[in-house]
């Protein structure tokens, strides 16, 4: 055997230093933008070692958040399943923002790092800057400046009014955070950056109409204003409403000016997470095909050796592995392979179809630009959509994939669909339905509220299939509810089937000053 | 691309979280280290460790969908025998549905994680406190600390205080009126442009006068004058330093079981952890007896086994040589504890007494005795139902503590024992007397 030093060769041996990094990422930026026509936010690399990837973890992977003790909590927890090896780090985070910063591990070999930065700098970048859900819900220019915002806004609080008074209010919005965001566009696109602004402009507005004379004048004869009907007083509150943080932040009659802005922090925030919520398939199958193909055709191109790519084969295989249901490493379906083998298989009827796949996949089948079809798929769909339109019976039949469902009335599971002719449809209808968000977290709306009455807040829970919510949680969260309203709350079970009402839950303030 | 190397920015972002974190679970940890620490060793509690508490404090609510209601349906790769219309048994428990597991997973009971050492000996040593600190004494050489204490008009020049020096020659020039700098050149400059168009003569020469008039001035009010110069002022402060001397006696006569040791030994290493976190500098010293006494080494005091008979005396005796000669009791805090099986030459308890109640007690600030016992049967000092039949030494002992004065007695039998003996004798004062 001889050792020979290839001109082509990008790099030789695990180490690598800036120079290679830089090298690997513009042979790669040539492949991904000049073969595969992606189109990127710039890229921004950041060298950190596996304690600041343990640190990046507990805050969502953001570079900047405010301080909170359910972060701490996640920390202990990423710690310590770290410490006894139960856990490997990831290799990468990566965060939607314009430049699109990918975080890597100083630990890691030159090839995994080249695997990263076609995984991330140009798979999840590229469908980040693409998928219509980001363009339409996420200001990539401002994220961090607004995390920056939020940060200093909250640590302000906590200076002003105390550790605990800020912690319950956060505490509070964090239980209502999945009810705090807009599923709907509105005519408004997001922008974080004059949120900022905004803030300041409502704090000098205060102290510029602040007159002390209005604390002298007396009280008591309140105007009797006429009595609305319910339905003007309704639409006056935008009710029924669905997102239950906008609605305090702008209803509840007790909150102070600085809580009605944690709550919109605590939103804002969570509507900036929500399109990763509903593309978390098609995220990881986008990143985990580009990674794939660019790093095939850097090894075609003799770019890398042959070493490198069995290094990239082993943890390519490894992000894609699915365990069986009655596996005990299962725990759901591997987002990375599902996307990625549902992704590969467009490429394959593109460009080899089938009888069956021209059957199931007019539009597409035969086309001879497989790229065309996959950037379009990755800017046009959401999980939910993209696995009822390019699930294949192919991959169904791969992933031996089968349809139960679990009566809580019957004694026994009965299994609906399996992969067969009868069942394909079914089979992906039901898949689909699992990755749809709206039908994911229960449906739960402000319905009425007598502002000028008993103020009690009630909202109605429209129960699907019957499944109701989980009790103990359930009442947690309407007591912080009752806590941030001020009032009683109330909220019914209300089945979507037959309109009956199925449970009630209530609640009252536990402090009168949260 | 730009490449940035993160690598030295500070780590532990997280740390504030993990703090707060431990501020909301605190009672909850609190009990977790009790408990725990009842299991380790003394090594062991020196290096924190993992601990479980209830997950109800720190749990996360929100709305979810049950899982126990209404009809579910799934969708789960690898189907091995199932057709369309099969019914399955449903697993025990729920399990085997992975999308529907608590979002902190796992959905155990309790939540698990890992303190460091620091967390967790803070923890443990919480509510203990020191009694009788009073002797914190300030040693007499090289613990003068210099503080800032106001200005003089005298010092060296490298702790000159410039701005109070520059704003004193403000004030004065002020208050003189010398002439500013402009202000002549302006008047040089005016003289030059008279003398070079040879116009107005008069007042050329009113020019000069008062240019020499300011030089003059400028001249006779210095810029800066020896009255206004500051100094920085610094005072020698003596800077107080909390020395604490910590002196282990213990009986390695043939007697005393290598159990019976080990039990001492913790208790030892226990009290000088809890010393090392409350005095700056804390030095120990062993000294082991038979029918002699001798001052050794950690490693001799522990491991040597040495045979003889039993005097206490000797031990007290040696400790007072060593306090008289390294330790003045007017500088240093004095601790002792002492461990036995309760053993002593009959003749000797007297003097022992004698010995602890005049001259050694008044000297420490804290004088434990620790008589151990044998957990595993065998023959024991304090035989069946020991708790009624008492040593010697015990008795004698006992006769002093009674009468008060800094001295706590207690007897351990097992390593369980420990840690709540330890807590006990340190127990803060509002939560119940030290003394038995």
């Amino acid at each position: 055997m001889t050792l020979t030093t290839d001109d082509r060769l990008l790099y030789a041996g695990a180490d690598w230093n800036f120079d290679t990094i830089q090298q690997v990422h513009d042979a790669i930026e040539r492949i991904a933008v000049g073969d595969m026509g992606l189109d990127v936010y710039p890229n921004r690399i950041e060298v950190i070692t596996a304690e600041q990837m343990l640190d990046a973890y507990a805050s969502n992977g953001m570079p900047l958040y405010y301080k909170h003790w359910s972060f701490g909590k996640h920390f202990v927890q990423h710690e310590m399943m770290y410490r006894k090896g139960m856990r490997g780090l990831a290799y990468e985070i990566v965060i939607n923002s314009n430049p699109c910063i990918s975080y890597i591990m100083e630990e890691n070999s030159t090839t995994m790092q080249a695997l990263v930065i076609a995984h991330a700098g140009f798979g999840h970048n590229h469908f980040f800057k693409n998928n219509y859900l980001f363009r339409q819900w996420t200001d990539a220019d401002a994220i961090l400046g607004y995390l920056d915002f939020a940060q200093k806004y909250i640590a302000d609080c906590e200076e002003k009014h105390g550790h605990r008074a800020v912690e319950r209010v956060l505490d509070a919005a964090h239980a209502l955070r999945t009810h705090g965001i807009f599923r709907y566009p509105r005519t408004k696109v997001a922008d974080l950056r004059s949120e900022e602004q905004r803030e300041r402009e409502r704090h000098a507005n205060q102290e510029r109409i602040f007159n002390d004379l209005w604390r002298t004048v007396p009280g008591g004869d309140v105007q009797l204003s006429s009595p609305t009907s319910s339905d003007r007083r309704r639409a006056l509150l935008q009710l029924p409403q669905e997102n239950i943080l906008y609605f305090l932040e702008k209803t509840a009659p007790r909150l102070a000016g600085w809580q009605r802005e944690l709550l919109r922090i605590v939103r804002q925030i969570a509507q900036y997470f929500y399109p990763q919520m509903q593309t978390k398939v098609m995220n990881e199958g986008c990143a985990t095909y580009c990674h794939h193909r660019i790093m095939r055709r850097l090894h075609d191109e003799g770019r890398i050796s042959d070493g490198a790519w069995m290094e990239v084969m082993h943890s390519h295989t490894n992000v894609i592995f699915q365990p069986e249901f009655d596996d005990p490493r299962y725990s759901g379906l591997n987002p990375y392979a599902l996307g990625y083998a549902i992704m590969e298989d467009i490429e394959r009827i593109c460009l080899d179809p089938t009888d069956e796949d021209r059957a199931w996949f007019p539009d597409i089948a035969g086309t001879p630009d497989h790229m065309a079809v996959l950037r379009d798929v990755w800017a046009n769909y959401r999980d939910e959509s993209f696995i009822l339109q390019f699930l294949s019976p192919k991959v169904m039949r791969d992933f031996r994939l089968f349809h139960i469902i679990d009566d809580a009335a019957q004694p026994r599971i009965r299994v609906d669909a399996i992969h067969d002719e009868r069942g394909y449809r079914r089979l992906r209808r039901a898949l689909a339905r699992q990755y749809d968000v709206a039908w994911l977290d229960p449906d739960i709306q402000v319905i009425d509220v007598d502002l000028e009455g008993d103020r009690r807040l009630r909202l109605q829970h429209r129960v699907l299939d019957s499944i109701t919510l989980e009790e103990a949680d359930a009442q947690r969260v309407l007591g912080h509810l009752a806590d941030l309203w001020g009032y009683d709350v109330l909220l019914e079970e209300i089945s979507a089937e037959t309109g009956g009402k199925l449970k009630e839950h209530s609640a009252s303030p536990r402090n009168r000053v949260i | 691309m730009h490449i940035i190397d993160r690598r030295l920015n500070p780590k532990g972002k997280s740390l504030t979280n993990r703090q707060r974190f431990l501020r909301r679970v605190k009672a909850q940890v609190r009990q977790a280290v009790r408990e725990s620490s009842a299991r380790r060793g003394v090594q062991d509690l020196e290096q924190g460790g993992e601990l479980s508490i209830p997950r109800e404090g720190v749990r996360e609510p929100s709305f979810r969908r049950s899982s126990s209601t209404g009809i579910r349906s799934g969708v789960l790769p690898g189907n091995k025998d199932f057709v369309e219309g099969d019914t399955i048994p449903r697993p025990p428990g729920g399990g085997g549905r992975g999308n529907e597991g608590s979002p902190d997973g796992g959905g155990e009971d309790d939540f698990r994680f890992v303190l460091s050492r620091d967390e967790f000996i803070d923890l443990f040593l919480e509510d203990l406190e020191l009694p009788d600190m009073i002797k914190q004494r300030t040693a007499a050489s090289d613990q003068m600390v210099p503080l800032r204490a106001g200005y003089s008009v005298s010092g060296s020049p490298a702790n000159l205080a410039l701005t109070r020096t520059m704003r004193n020659s403000m004030a004065r020039r002020l208050a003189l009126k010398r002439p500013k700098g402009a202000e002549i050149r302006s008047l040089y400059e005016e003289i030059e442009a008279l003398e070079r168009s040879g116009r107005d003569p008069q007042r050329l020469t009113a020019l000069r006068a008062t240019l020499a008039d300011k030089l003059r001035m400028s001249r006779q009010i210095p810029y800066i004058d020896p009255l206004d110069v500051r100094y920085r002022r610094f005072q020698q402060v003596p800077k107080p330093v909390a020395q604490a001397v910590m002196f282990c006696l213990m009986d390695v006569s043939g007697s005393m079981s290598e159990s019976m040791k080990d039990l001492a030994k913790r208790f030892f290493m226990l009290l000088h952890l809890f010393l090392k976190r409350r005095y700056e500098r804390v030095e120990v010293v062993f000294i082991r007896h038979t029918h002699i006494a001798q001052e050794v080494d950690e490693d001799t005091f522990f491991h040597d086994p040495q045979t003889g008979g039993t005097v206490v005396s000797t031990a007290l005796d040696e400790m007072l040589k060593v306090v008289r000669a390294r330790y003045p009791a007017g500088d240093w805090n004095i601790y002792c504890a002492q461990a036995s099986d309760g053993d002593n030459t009959t003749s000797d308890n007297r003097r022992a007494a004698q010995l602890l109640a005049d001259t050694i007690l008044p000297l420490c600030q804290y004088y434990a005795y620790i008589e151990v016992g044998r957990s595993d049967g065998g023959p024991e000092p304090f035989g069946l139902g020991s708790r009624d039949r008492e040593s010697d030494l015990w008795r004698t002992y006992r006769t002093i503590a009674d009468r008060g004065g800094p001295m706590v007695m207690r007897q351990v039998r097992h390593r369980r024992e420990i840690f709540p003996v330890f807590r006990e004798l340190f127990r803060r004062a509002s939560e119940g007397s030290p003394t038995p």
